[in-house]
């Protein structure tokens, strides 16, 4: 009895150790899956071909990702540019400012922005925002493109970052504020000279983690940004215009082209998974990085 | 100091400003889509297919048959995998004696932190070389749950951990020195009190399943018949709001669709929101 029971233990016990070991099989079989379809276009087009050319025609077998990779970029480039302040300031107001009461009913709210469905807000882009970015007067401004993207996708980014940066304010021992008060700083430059200080690697993975976020995000993309294979340029004298002009992302590249594409045009948009892949393996990874270094600092 | 004083009230309605601010996106996003939406919506509108072909009339009935069944494959494969998988990192990983085994336990922690960082269009991409391709199941159901299945694992593992951690130590020591075993301790004692945390976290999964686009784009084919098998393709309602805004810019029904949705969500995150307040009371 007692030696079937110990036996039924270690059993037990390793067929949990492979359920855990699911993730990082399923990781690798991304990894190696992915990797084995987009093997013939790095073969026979080639990485560097890949990453610098700007003409995607898959009909011409011409295959460069140069104009996605822009237009990943600078969508990123402005939901950041728009959404990191908004989300330091929820994030310094819900762990610095707010009553708790208070912070009871704005958190959910904040929560309930990270749970509204991709698809919904490129819809709420397509019959809100891309109107009101068409009346900007400037030619060939159809609404869609780089700017109305970015808005949707600072949306979208916003809880992650705010939900993260709140946290890393909050780990800031209670001593370093204590002491600012008490040396005669106002609450705001105890704030501004000892908190965001303090916690100042882990706002930072906030904001990377929010642009790996940015990177990945598909289909609210593919409804508002256009769409188009073009390295996005400026149809006037002001450099701002860029963000008026259509674009295509790398994850909008796949989605849109992988149900019919076969043979190397199909290869081509795995690689250019594995390209967002990696990119995105880099940003999360020194996300963490940053992360386990601010928690080593407040320690000593 | 009236000066300081100045620069802190500025600052404060600044902050105060952004999160106001983020408070009205929010309300406005939902409140737009349901208030435009629920002007579409009667009981014909739940109990119709769509119609089909570009003209975007007809109902939702059958995106929502798909829905759910497309949830509950997802949860059939997910659940007991993840749980498991929570059980292990929080009951076994720390007294592991075995160096190999160690170093696993290693690997296991550093999959679920990169697989939780995936973007959906990979898992997408992934599913459609395995599933729909390589082992032939074609745009389905299944293909789309086993897809799905990677983007929610982590979220229940997590959810998992959280609540397994939150058992008191003192239930497995009581336990174990009645002479319970290890497995036998965890299922009678352990699971039993953290069977509400795990359940929002297959709740939080089920609203990821709702909420995802991009992987079904890539698996589950999009016919807008009712699902009939695992094998059958279909769409859910998300995949039913793209297609009506992207091909037909049916922009009414797609609202509608989109209320519907997004109801759904404000419920589940409600129904977690009371469950985690009630467990941390």
């Amino acid at each position: 009895m007692r030696k079937n029971k110990k036996r039924f233990d270690t059993a037990m016990k390793y067929s949990l150790l492979f359920a855990a070991l699911a993730s990082i099989l399923i990781v690798l079989m991304i990894g190696f899956f992915t990797f084995r379809e987009a093997l013939p276009a790095f073969r026979d087009i080639g990485l560097g071909k890949l990453l610098t050319e700007s003409v995607w025609r898959p009909g011409q077998g011409q295959y460069g990702i140069l104009a996605m990779i822009i237009g990943s970029g600078l969508v990123t480039a402005g939901a950041v540019i728009l959404g990191v302040p908004l989300a330091l300031g929820c994030a310094i107001f819900l762990s610095e400012i707010a009553r708790p009461n208070l912070r009871a009913i704005v958190k959910p709210c904040i929560e309930l922005l990270a749970g509204i469905p991709s698809v919904v807000y490129g819809l709420f882009g397509m019959v809100i925002i891309v109107p009101i970015v068409r009346g900007i007067d400037v030619p060939g401004n159809t609404g869609f493109g780089l700017l109305s993207a970015s808005i949707v996708l600072a949306v979208m980014i916003l809880p992650t970052i705010t939900s993260v940066a709140e946290h890393a304010i909050r780990s800031v021992p209670k001593e370093f504020r204590e002491g600012s008060l008490a040396m005669g700083a106002t609450k705001w430059e105890t704030i501004q000279k000892v908190i965001i200080p303090g916690a100042r690697s882990g706002i930072i993975s906030a904001i990377v983690l929010g642009l790996g976020r940015a990177l990945g995000e598909t289909i609210a993309m593919i409804m508002v940004i256009g769409n188009s294979v073009i390295i996005p340029a400026t149809s006037t004298g002001n450099p701002l215009s860029i963000f008026l002009s259509r674009a295509r992302t790398l994850t909008g590249n796949i989605a849109v082209e992988i149900n019919y594409a076969t043979g190397l045009h199909e290869s081509a948009l795995f690689a250019t998974g594995v390209i967002l892949f990696v990119l995105i393996m880099i940003v999360n990874s020194s996300a963490r990085y940053l992360m386990s270094r601010g928690s080593l600092g407040k320690n000593c | 100091m009236i000066q300081r004083k100045i620069k802190q009230n500025l600052a404060f309605s600044a902050m105060w400003l952004s999160c106001g601010l983020t408070v009205l996106i929010m309300l406005f996003v939902i409140g737009y889509v349901i208030i435009k939406g629920f002007g579409q919506i009667d009981l014909e509108f739940f109990l119709t297919p769509p119609r089909g072909g570009l003209s975007g009339e007809g109902g939702i009935s059958s995106t929502i048959v798909a829905t759910v069944y497309l949830v509950i494959t997802t949860l059939v494969f997910a659940t007991p995998l993840g749980v498991s998988a929570g059980i292990f990192l929080v009951e076994y990983a720390d007294n592991i004696k075995s160096r190999f085994v160690q170093k696993l336990v290693v690997f296991a922690r550093f999959g679920v932190e990169t697989l939780a960082g995936v973007p959906s269009i990979i898992f997408g991409l992934f599913g459609y070389a395995l599933f729909v391709t390589s082992l032939h199941f074609g745009f389905s159901i299944l293909s789309a749950a086993l897809a799905g299945t990677c983007l929610v694992i982590p979220v229940i593992i997590r959810t998992t951990e959280e609540a397994l951690k939150a058992v008191p130590n003192s239930y497995r020591e009581a336990s174990l020195a009645m002479g319970a075993g290890k497995w036998e301790t965890i299922w009678k004692v352990v699971l039993p009190s953290a069977i509400t945390g795990i359940s929002t976290g297959i709740v939080l999964s089920a609203g990821r399943i709702v909420s995802e686009t991009a992987i079904f784009y890539v698996t589950l084919g999009g016919s807008y018949r009712t699902p009939t098998s695992l094998m059958s393709s279909g769409r859910t309602m998300a995949l039913h709001v793209y297609y009506l805004a992207m091909e037909t810019r049916a922009f009414d029904k797609a609202l509608a669709t989109a209320a519907v949705l997004v109801l759904l969500i404000v419920l589940l995150n409600l129904v977690i929101n009371i469950v985690s307040r009630w467990l941390s009371a």
